[in-house]
């Protein structure tokens, strides 16, 4: 098991006949993905040719839309890589289509752009009355299950499966991560992008890797801006059972300057690293102070956890319910529904 | 990109939102022909991108243009926690029967926009927000209806208006709707908002932030940039399309990846402790190419920081391997030649790591030391910055 993504996902490429898209499409293919195809309007009906996990030549069929590249091939996954200025349209098309999950990788989307393919895609529900389209960004590295596949442009020969979960706003801080657990393992790392509007969040990965059977422990990463930390740290306290460890970027940025990421600013006394690494712990999440630390402390917790009933886990479960004061006061402040 | 009184009440202004007269200045001579040619009373407003300016005496009215003359004289070169004011807006004055308060903004949490009034403006709103949340409406909003008719006189209603105020209201309410759509607003907000003893709805003061995600579209933004408030350096690295935020410390720093930069300025800022409490000195991402060119504009820009003493350059290879950055550092230095004068502290993992090793070591260039890990790394650029 994984979320979102395994070797069964049929993925396509909007924008594979561009530099990036062209790029990451062999990539994705070394990593075993199985790209059935891309969508390029003023391409459609010729094709790309690639090489496959394997080695051998393919060639992929450009389609004129991605409701037929999905009828063609039963795809029901998109990897976007179309520049920012024509982003919203391709996600848009994907969205109008009912793919199933759509990675957004483009930097650079304005926000009023994402806003709006992000509430379409809350119209367009499904039998279940859910959207039908799960948003993974954008401006984010994407998603990858090792050793099944990678939709989106993770570094896929960094490590291989295991038991850890891993979802974080940062690319680069997510590759040393895994780099930096590389011999324990992953089985599903997500990166949800550090832009203002993004469509999954921390708390819907922290959900389904809860519901994961193969992910036994959870790292979660953060950085400065907006309150998306402080609220996974309330979900965490009320509905995850594994074990989480947490890192936050940001500490020594200052005030009202964008680091890099266009959600990464501090505005007043909101979005600090401070305020997200005191919720976290409050929530009962251990909180490195590098990322080397925070490795240490999931290869501490995860140990522990996996040997029988440790008296870590006992531990954790009681500063847990010390900490429920001040989680009920982050969720009386951020918990807006 | 947080916009200046001025650009705001131009930006409203050519949205159809009810402004009043306002000129900039820069100079007492501009301000007081700019009372004289608005007329009658002008209030001087310091134009800086902070709240608290009246309480800083950044406000005053003038009744001549004299006095304008005298008010701009003292609040142009004033500092105002922080912000030297460079210029005043001279502002029609207005007749203030009552005031509101109203914005719009992008919404994070819940990934729409939400609207906010209330009857009771000109306070700050933070405060009211806390004091009395009762008076604040907030009425969230799909970005793809936006402020429709209904929409704008619900969020009247609301807040409290009678039903013979509502309509006036709402119709200030679309335009200032129109005006965040129209220029890829982030923030659009009004306070006060105010009713004239006419019964007229004016914007009187306007905070706008403008998505520069969004320049592409918006070419007119490019002109809003206050240049001579920029830092030389941050001006420096923009023309070279480097994301660089300069910060005052003496370890500079070099990284891919926004996240991976942040933390690099935090793990260098805790081995500081160690270390005379030296602190990162700027935050630069390169991205995910590290090409001996960016490296060596990323350098450049790093080594004209004066308080800079050292240099932190940590890369993970991801998709770029780790030999291609060492290849990139060695020829930035290169191009650099004896204008790099600072010690390079060198740490790379990842993609082919000990290749990239390979190559720094055979290069063995004077300045560049290098690191196993992240922790070590830091650790050394800081102790050479506090020699």
């Amino acid at each position: 098991m994984s979320i979102y993504l395994n070797k069964d996902s049929k993925v396509i490429v909007q924008g594979i006949t561009g530099g990036e898209g062209t790029k990451h499409t062999a990539l994705m293919l070394k990593a075993g993905t199985n790209i059935v195809g891309g969508v390029n309007a003023r391409k459609a009906g010729t094709t790309v040719s690639h090489k496959d996990k394997d080695g051998s030549e393919i060639e992929l069929p450009v389609f004129g839309s991605v409701s037929e590249a999905m009828e063609k091939t039963g795809a029901d996954v998109s990897v976007v890589f179309v520049p920012p200025k024509f982003a919203k349209d391709a996600a848009v098309e994907a969205i109008e289509a009912g793919i199933g999950l759509l990675v957004v990788i483009t930097e650079g989307i304005p926000v009023q752009d994402s806003a709006k393919f992000f509430n379409l895609s809350l119209t367009k529900t499904g039998a279940d009355g859910k959207p039908v389209t799960r948003i993974i960004g954008p401006n984010c590295p994407g998603i990858i299950t090792p050793g099944e596949a990678l939709a989106g442009i993770t570094p896929a020969n960094i490590t291989g499966k295991g038991p850890i979960g891993l979802v974080s706003k940062s690319g680069t801080l997510t590759y040393q991560m895994m780099y930096e657990l590389r011999d324990i393992g992953f089985s599903t790392s997500i990166g949800i992008g550090g832009d203002p509007v993004i469509g999954t969040t921390h708390i819907d990965a922290l959900e389904a890797f809860e519901a994961d059977p193969e992910t036994e422990a959870i790292v979660m990463i953060g950085e400065i801006g907006g309150d998306a930390e402080e609220r996974a740290a309330a979900y965490i306290k009320e509905h995850v059972t594994k074990p989480v460890v947490g890192y936050v970027a940001g500490f020594t940025a200052p005030e009202g300057k964008t680091m890099g990421h266009a959600g990464a600013i501090v505005s007043g006394s909101s979005g600090t690293a401070e305020a997200k690494k005191e919720a976290l712990e409050a929530a009962g999440v251990k909180v490195g102070k590098t990322p080397s630390e925070t490795a240490t402390l999931l290869r501490e917790i995860y140990q522990g956890a996996s040997g029988s009933d440790s008296a870590d886990a006992g531990a954790a479960e009681s500063l847990k319910d010390k900490a429920e004061g001040l989680v009920d006061k982050v969720k009386g402040v951020f918990t807006k529904d | 990109m947080d916009l200046y009184e001025y650009q705001a009440r131009d930006l409203f202004e050519a949205h159809g939102v009810p402004v009043l007269a306002g000129i900039v200045a820069t100079t007492p001579e501009e301000a007081k022909a700019a009372a004289e040619q608005i007329g009658g009373t002008v209030v001087v407003k310091a134009q800086v991108k902070v709240g608290g300016r009246g309480k800083a005496g950044g406000v005053k009215l003038a009744k001549t243009p004299d006095e304008a003359y005298e008010h701009a004289s003292a609040i142009l070169g004033m500092d105002i926690k922080g912000h030297t004011v460079h210029r005043v807006m001279i502002a029609q004055g207005a007749d203030i029967a009552e005031e509101y308060y109203f914005s719009i903004l992008l919404d994070r949490a819940n990934r729409n926009y939400l609207a906010m009034c209330s009857k009771e403006g000109g306070v700050e709103i933070e405060q009211l927000a806390v004091d009395s949340p009762e008076k604040l409406v907030k009425f969230n909003f799909d970005p793809n209806t936006g402020i429709d008719d209904a929409a704008a006189a619900e969020i009247a209603t609301q807040a409290g208006f009678s039903p013979d105020e509502v309509p006036a209201l709402a119709e200030v309410f679309q335009k200032l709707w129109g005006a965040f759509a129209a220029e890829d607003a982030t923030l659009v907000e009004v306070n006060p908002l105010v009713k004239t003893g006419g019964g007229e709805i004016i914007a009187l003061d306007g905070k706008v932030t403008v998505d520069e995600n969004a320049g592409f579209r918006q070419p007119g933004h490019a002109e809003l940039v206050d240049e001579s408030a920029e830092d030389p350096l941050e001006a420096k690295a923009k023309e070279n399309d480097l994301n660089y935020v300069k910060l005052d410390g003496q370890v500079g720093i070099i990284g891919n990846g926004a996240g991976l930069v942040m933390s690099t300025l935090d793990v260098v800022a805790y081995a500081g402790e160690a270390h005379g409490g030296v602190k990162p000195a700027n935050f630069l991402d390169i991205g995910g190419g590290a090409s001996a060119e960016v490296m060596a504009n990323g350098l450049d820009v790093i080594l004209g920081d004066e308080q800079v003493k050292s240099v932190f350059v940590n890369v993970f290879g991801g998709i770029t391997s780790c030999d291609a950055v060492a290849n990139g550092i060695v020829k930035a230095l290169e191009i650099l030649g004896d204008t790099a004068t600072k010690p390079l502290v060198v740490r790379l993992d990842g993609n082919n790591v000990e290749e990239g090793r390979r190559i720094l070591e055979q290069a063995n260039h004077p300045l560049v030391t290098t690191a196993d890990t992240m922790d070590s790394g830091a650790d050394k650029a800081a102790e050479l910055a506090n020699k």
